[in-house]
């Protein structure tokens, strides 16, 4: 054939352009419309994050109050392992010298030493357990909320090896045997071989609604739970922490945790 | 030509075909008959106009590519609310917006799914996925 070069080129070309043509016409259409969308009353901030005041924890609840553990395992399915070793939890609590290791100098009122502080995932601006998960399982949302995508988690625990804060539990058993709670049948459950950990109720932010923590505190008029936008200085976490003193779990391992708590001072003779 | 142990040899092959054969001649006639997944539940039948998301071939081929995207959008970018072509609005939800409607899964989607070989516990949703209370 004589003039086949030119005629290839002719035809190559028309082709690139086509292709050129697909990826506008690509662009277009998803431009026109936005199919999958936000509920109109969904929560959104730029960092979510909370501010825990124990004084007002252990002064202005009932005591021995764990309404908010009660309250977060209840609404997501958590099971009740009934042994530390495989215990599965997203809220619980820890005495000082285990929340606050490089905090504690020993000379702190012995009576502070014995309280329960409430203790959860921080949700950490560098979060270690999104950075070690070969499946992206665990990854940072764009509020800032540290979220594990059941459907791609292996199991391997990696990230309960990262995280410095304990914060992650294996599914050892499988949990729908243990809960002992009334079934929410409107959140999945996990299965065995799976990890979970505190999601900050997402899955309430999308729906308008504050965590369910937050909610049952404020229930028992205790206020000691405090959640909000860390990034909105008009929030009601930010104006909190910046009229008073807190401290962060391990905040020396630099991973920036999201939850603060506030240290008022009393006296705990 | 001499085959050394013929009739042994025959006799193998035999064997050997008619058991490599086996799943198909111990089918013959008793070709199991095609799934009917019931559109009978209450909140089907309070539809005025039965329309699933999609059309219905869209669903019937691509109901598992739906749910995916579905579960894409809502763990990975915090979406809740699909817009369907028609202009109607559902929630991306496995357990709360599919099964609302087809709240007969044994004879809905598991009539499918076993008639094509996915075992009943497969797709393996429901060990997390909490399943609609059925009656029987
Ligand atoms: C608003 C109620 C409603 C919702 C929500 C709904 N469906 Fe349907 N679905 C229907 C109806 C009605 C039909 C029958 C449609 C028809 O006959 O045209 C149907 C048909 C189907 C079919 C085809 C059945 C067949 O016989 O071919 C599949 C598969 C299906 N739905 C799966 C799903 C999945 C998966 C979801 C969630 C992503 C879902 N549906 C959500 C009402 C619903
Ligand atoms: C009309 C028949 C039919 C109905 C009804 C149906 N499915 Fe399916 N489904 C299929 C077929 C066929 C496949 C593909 C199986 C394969 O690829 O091996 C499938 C695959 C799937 C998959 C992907 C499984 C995998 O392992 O990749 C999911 C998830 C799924 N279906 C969910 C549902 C749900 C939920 C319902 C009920 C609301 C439903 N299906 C109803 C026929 C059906
Ligand atoms: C290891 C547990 C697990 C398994 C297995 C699982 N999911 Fe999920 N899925 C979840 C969790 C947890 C969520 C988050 C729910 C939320 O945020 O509201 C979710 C969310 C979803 C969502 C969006 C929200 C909703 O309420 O449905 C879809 C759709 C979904 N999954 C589909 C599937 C499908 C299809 C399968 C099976 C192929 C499956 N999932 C298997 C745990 C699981």
């Amino acid at each position: 054939m004589e003039a086949s070069r030119r005629k290839f080129l002719r035809i190559g070309g028309a082709c690139a352009l086509g292709l050129g043509a697909l990826g506008i016409s690509d662009a277009l259409a998803g431009s026109s419309e936005e199919r999958e969308t936000k509920r109109a009353e969904a929560l959104s901030a730029a960092r979510w994050g909370m501010a825990i005041d124990m004084k007002k924890c252990w002064e202005n609840g009932k005591p021995g109050c764990i309404e908010c553990i009660l309250a977060c395992h209840a609404c997501h399915n958590v099971p009740d392992i009934g042994n530390r070793k495989e215990e599965i939890k997203w809220l619980w609590t820890e005495k000082y010298e285990n929340a606050f290791p490089g905090q504690l100098s020993g000379l702190e009122p012995p009576a502070f030493r014995e309280r329960p502080f409430l203790v959860l995932c921080n949700h950490c601006a560098n979060a270690p357990c999104a950075r070690v998960c070969p499946t992206r399982a665990t990854f940072k949302r764009a509020d800032g909320i540290t979220m594990i995508d059941y459907h791609r988690c292996i199991g391997c625990r990696y990230c309960m090896a990262a995280c410095p804060y304990g914060a992650r539990s294996f599914n050892f058993k499988e949990p729908r045997e243990h809960i002992k709670t009334e079934l929410n049948r409107a959140f999945p459950t996990r299965e065995r071989g799976v990890v979970e950990n505190c999601n900050f109720c997402e899955e309430r932010l999308g729906a308008g609604k504050v965590p369910a923590c937050v909610e049952a505190c404020e229930k028992q008029n205790c206020g000691a739970m405090v959640f909000g936008d860390l990034e909105d200085p008009g929030s009601k976490v930010r104006k909190l922490l910046a009229a008073h003193f807190s401290i962060r779990r391990k905040p020396e391992l630099g991973t920036e945790p999201g939850v603060y708590y506030i240290i008022q001072g009393a006296h705990y003779a | 030509m001499k085959i050394y142990d013929g009739k042994f040899i025959i006799a193998g092959l035999v064997a050997f075909i008619g058991l490599a054969t086996f799943p198909i001649w111990s089918n013959i006639g008793k070709a199991s008959p095609l799934p009917e997944p019931k559109l009978d539940t209450p909140a089907i039948q309070q539809m005025e106009q039965k329309q699933c998301v999609l059309t219905r071939d869209e669903m019937r081929t691509g109901h598992m590519r739906l749910l995916d995207e579905w579960r894409i959008e809502v763990v990975r970018n915090g979406g809740r609310i699909y817009t369907a072509t028609d202009g109607k609005i559902y929630e991306m939800s496995l357990q709360n917006e599919c099964m609302r409607c087809h709240s007969n899964k044994t004879r809905f989607c598991d009539a499918c799914h076993s008639y094509v070989g996915l075992p009943n516990s497969t797709p393996y949703c429901w060990t997390c996925h909490i399943a609609p209370r059925e009656k029987d």
